[in-house]
C-alpha cells in the first residue's frame, strides 16, 4: 500500500518515471502546469506499493513517496 | 639595533611573505624566480601550512584561489610568461573579490624572450592582462629592502581590499644581493574575514563566485569593484621624489631603472644639471596627482624604462598638457648603465 | 503510512533549471544524499566547474566556490590544503574535466589529494550548445563534428575512470550510470563510497556518472535514456576500477 505525490510545478514530463514504475501506474495529466508541461500523476493508489523507484529516477525530485 | 641581512632579493621577498603570515605557496619553476619556491619549500614545511610545486602556472593561480577562498594568506610567484598563464585566474580572483599576492620577477619578452631583466610587463600588470574591468594593486620595489618591505604591505593590502596584489620585480632585483634591515612586521588593522568558505556550520552557506547572470547584477558588481578601485586611488598611492625642489627636469622611473637613474642623476648634478627623480612605488594606483602637482613648476619629464615605452603613457596622462614628456627606453637585455642615462638626460634637458 | 522518499536536506528546495530528462538533477541528488548520509553538510565545500555544472551554488545548501573552466581540482586542492578536516568535492562535466581541465585532474589525482570528484559524462558540451567533447563517441554527430566523430581527425573518446585508476594517488575510481533503477542503486553506492573514502582520509576518490543530454543529442528524454544503455555503456563500461582498502602507499 503506497502513494506518491507529484509536485506538479516541478515535473517536466520527462517520463523517466514511467520507465521505472514496475507496474506502469504513471500517466500524464490533461492539465498543463505554469511551465507548459503536463505533469505525471499516479493512476491508482490501490496498486501503488510505494517502491519509490519513480522518485529515485526523477531528475527533478518532483515525487514524494509514502508507504 | 635591528638585525641586518646580506640577502638575495628573491629570498628577501620570500622571507617577507613568511613574516606576513603567508603559509601557503603554489608555484611552478621559471627563471629567474626559482629562489622563491625553493626557499618556501623548505620554510613552509616547518609551519602548519604547505608548499605545492603545481603542475603549471595555471594550476598554481587556481590553487591560490582555493586557499584564499578558505581564508588563508597565500601567494604565488612566477615570471612574465608564467604570469601570462595566470591572467584568467587573476581575473577570477578580482571578480570573486579574493585577496592574493602574485609576484612577477619580470624577464624579457615577448614570447620565450630571455632571462634578463625588463620592464616589459608594466602594461600586463597595470592594464590587467586578464579579461574584464578589474584592477590589481601593483607594487614596484627597487631594492632588496623593498622586495621585503613591500611584500609585507602586499599581504595587508590584499586583505584590506579583498583584491589581488601584484609585486612587479625584475630579474636584477630578484638575483642581486644587498644588505637589508630585517624589519619587524607591523600588521595593518584589518576587518575579520566573514566571507570565507569553511563549511556552513551554524550559518547560512556562502558562495565565492564571479558569475552574475540575473538582471542588473553584473552592472552593480562592476560599479562595486569600481568604487573599490577609487578608494585605492585615494588611499594607497605611494611614490618617492628626490631633488625635485629646484629641478628643471624630472626623471620618472621605477624598479631597477630607478636605481641606475639615481646614479645618473648624481652624475648630472655634478655637471650642474638640475635633475630630480620621481619614483612611483605603486604603479596602480599611479601617482598621477603628485606628477600633475609637480608639473605646475617642472616642465620637463623624462620617463626612463627597460622597455620600448609603457609607463610613459601614464606620465603623459598625468601631466596632461602642463609639461613636456620624453621617453628613453633601454630595451631588455642587460640593465642600462648610468653614463647611458646621463646622455639621455642631457638630450632633453 | 510514512514518507519513504523526500528531498535530501543538502539540496535547497528550488526548481532545477536542467532540461527535461537531464540526469544532472538525479546526480545532484545522489551527491546530496551521500552528504546527508554521513552528516557532512555543515563541513562540506563544493567546487563548481563551468558548464551546466556551474549552478551547484544555486542548488546545494553548502559553501560553494566557483572555479575557472577546468580548474576545479586545483581550487579544491587549495581549499583542502588549508581546511584539512573539511569535505571538499568538485562537480564537473566532460569539457571541464577531460578537455581544458585534463592537466588539473590528472595531477590532482596523482598527488592523491584527499578530495572527491564527481564527473558527469554526457559525451557533449551541454551548456554551449552541443559541441564535441573528448568523450564524444566515434560517429557521433555534434555541432563541431557534423559528419560524426572520426578517429583520424579527433582520436578516440577518452575513458577517464580507467585512466585515473592507473595512478597511485587514486584511491577510488568508478564509472556508474543512472539510466535504470538498477544502475542508479549502484551509482548511489559508488557516490557514497567516494565520500566515505574522503571521510576516512583515504585519498583521491573519483566517480564518473554517465548522463543523458536530451537537448543536445536531439532525442527526447526516453530515447536519450536508452542511448545511455545502447551506445554509452558499451564503450564506457560500468564498474569499480580501483578501490583502495587502506592507506597502503609504498
Amino acid at each position: 500500500m503506497g502513494k506518491i505525490i507529484v509536485n506538479r510545478e516541478r515535473c517536466k514530463a520527462c517520463a523517466l518515471c514511467t520507465l521505472a514504475c514496475p507496474k506502469k501506474l504513471i500517466l500524464f495529466s490533461q492539465e498543463a502546469n505554469s511551465q507548459g508541461f503536463c505533469p505525471a500523476e499516479l493512476s491508482s493508489e490501490t496498486e501503488c506499493t510505494g517502491c519509490a523507484l519513480c522518485a529515485e529516477v526523477c531528475p527533478d525530485i518532483a515525487i514524494e513517496v509514502w508507504r | 639595533m635591528e638585525k641586518r641581512l646580506f640577502i638575495k632579493g628573491n629570498e628577501a621577498l620570500a622571507q617577507g611573505a613568511i613574516k606576513a603570515g603567508c603559509r601557503y605557496y603554489f608555484g611552478y619553476p621559471i627563471t629567474p624566480q626559482n629562489d622563491i619556491p625553493e626557499f618556501l619549500s623548505k620554510q613552509l614545511a616547518k609551519t602548519e601550512g604547505c608548499f605545492i610545486q603545481a603542475e603549471s602556472e595555471v594550476a598554481s593561480i587556481n590553487m591560490l584561489l582555493g586557499a584564499s577562498a578558505a581564508g588563508a594568506r597565500a601567494m604565488t610567484s612566477s615570471s612574465s610568461p608564467g604570469i601570462s598563464l595566470m591572467q584568467e585566474g587573476i581575473s577570477y580572483l578580482a571578480g570573486s573579490e579574493l585577496p592574493a599576492v602574485i609576484v612577477n620577477i619580470t624577464r624579457s619578452g615577448p614570447g620565450l624572450g630571455g632571462i634578463s631583466a625588463s620592464q616589459g610587463d608594466y602594461f600586463q600588470a597595470t592594464r590587467g592582462g586578464g579579461h574584464g574591468d578589474y584592477r590589481t594593486l601593483v607594487l614596484a620595489p627597487h631594492s632588496v629592502q623593498e622586495m621585503h618591505d613591500l611584500t609585507l604591505l602586499a599581504f595587508d593590502l590584499a586583505d584590506k581590499y579583498r583584491n589581488p596584489v601584484v609585486i612587479l620585480g625584475d630579474a636584477v632585483l630578484g638575483q642581486m644581493q644587498e644588505t637589508m634591515i630585517d624589519r619587524a612586521y607591523r600588521p595593518m588593522e584589518l576587518a575579520p574575514k566573514d566571507w570565507t568558505l569553511t563549511g556552513a556550520a551554524g550559518r547560512e552557506p556562502r558562495m565565492i563566485k564571479s558569475l552574475y547572470l540575473k538582471e542588473g547584477e553584473m552592472e552593480r558588481h562592476n560599479w562595486k569593484l569600481f568604487e573599490k578601485y577609487q578608494r585605492m586611488k585615494e588611499e594607497e598611492v605611494r611614490h618617492e621624489a628626490s631633488l625635485e625642489e629646484d629641478a628643471r627636469l624630472m626623471v620618472v622611473a621605477f624598479g631597477t631603472t630607478a636605481r641606475v637613474s639615481k646614479t645618473a642623476i648624481r652624475l648630472a648634478r655634478a655637471e650642474g644639471l638640475r635633475v630630480g627623480l620621481f619614483r612611483p612605488i605603486t604603479l596602480f594606483p599611479f601617482p598621477d596627482q603628485a606628477l600633475l602637482d609637480l608639473s605646475q613648476r617642472v616642465k620637463r619629464f623624462l620617463s626612463i624604462e627597460m622597455n620600448t615605452g609603457q609607463m610613459v603613457e601614464d606620465v603623459k596622462l598625468s601631466v596632461a598638457r602642463d609639461a613636456d614628456v620624453y621617453f628613453y627606453g633601454h630595451a631588455p637585455g642587460s640593465p642600462p648603465i648610468p653614463e647611458e642615462l646621463l646622455e639621455a638626460i642631457k638630450k632633453v634637458y | 503510512m510514512k514518507q519513504v522518499f523526500k528531498r535530501p536536506q543538502s539540496l535547497k528546495d528550488v526548481p532545477f533549471h536542467f532540461c527535461p530528462g537531464c540526469h544532472h538533477g538525479t546526480i545532484h541528488r545522489l551527491v546530496a544524499e551521500a552528504i546527508d548520509h554521513f552528516d557532512l553538510r555543515e563541513r562540506t565545500i563544493g567546487v563548481a566547474g563551468v558548464g551546466c555544472s556551474v549552478f551547484v551554488y544555486e542548488y546545494f545548501d553548502i559553501d560553494v566556490a566557483e572555479a575557472p573552466h577546468g580548474r576545479a581540482p586545483a581550487v579544491a586542492t587549495g581549499l583542502k590544503r588549508v581546511l584539512r578536516d573539511r569535505i571538499i568535492f568538485t562537480y564537473q562535466g566532460d569539457g571541464d574535466l577531460a578537455s581544458i581541465g585534463m592537466s588539473e585532474i590528472v595531477h590532482t589525482a596523482n598527488r592523491g589529494e584527499n578530495i572527491t570528484v564527481i564527473f558527469v559524462n554526457n559525451t557533449v558540451y551541454g551548456m554551449t550548445g552541443g559541441q564535441m567533447a573528448p568523450t564524444t563517441l566515434l560517429g557521433q554527430q555534434t555541432t563541431t563534428s557534423p559528419y560524426g566523430r572520426d578517429f583520424l581527425q579527433d582520436g578516440y573518446p577518452i575513458r577517464m575512470a580507467e585512466m585515473l585508476a592507473t595512478l597511485e594517488g587514486t584511491s577510488f575510481s568508478a564509472r556508474v550510470a543512472v539510466n535504470t533503477s538498477a544502475n542508479l542503486m549502484k551509482a548511489k553506492k559508488a557516490v557514497r563510497r567516494a565520500f566515505e573514502m574522503q571521510t576516512n582520509d583515504l585519498g583521491f576518490s573519483f566517480v564518473e556518472l554517465l548522463s543523458s543530454c536530451p537537448t543536445n543529442w536531439g532525442l527526447n528524454p526516453i530515447r536519450a535514456n536508452e542511448r545511455v544503455e545502447k551506445e554509452l555503456i558499451p564503450y564506457f563500461p560500468l564498474g569499480i576500477f580501483k578501490e583502495r582498502k587502506g592507506t597502503d602507499y609504498l
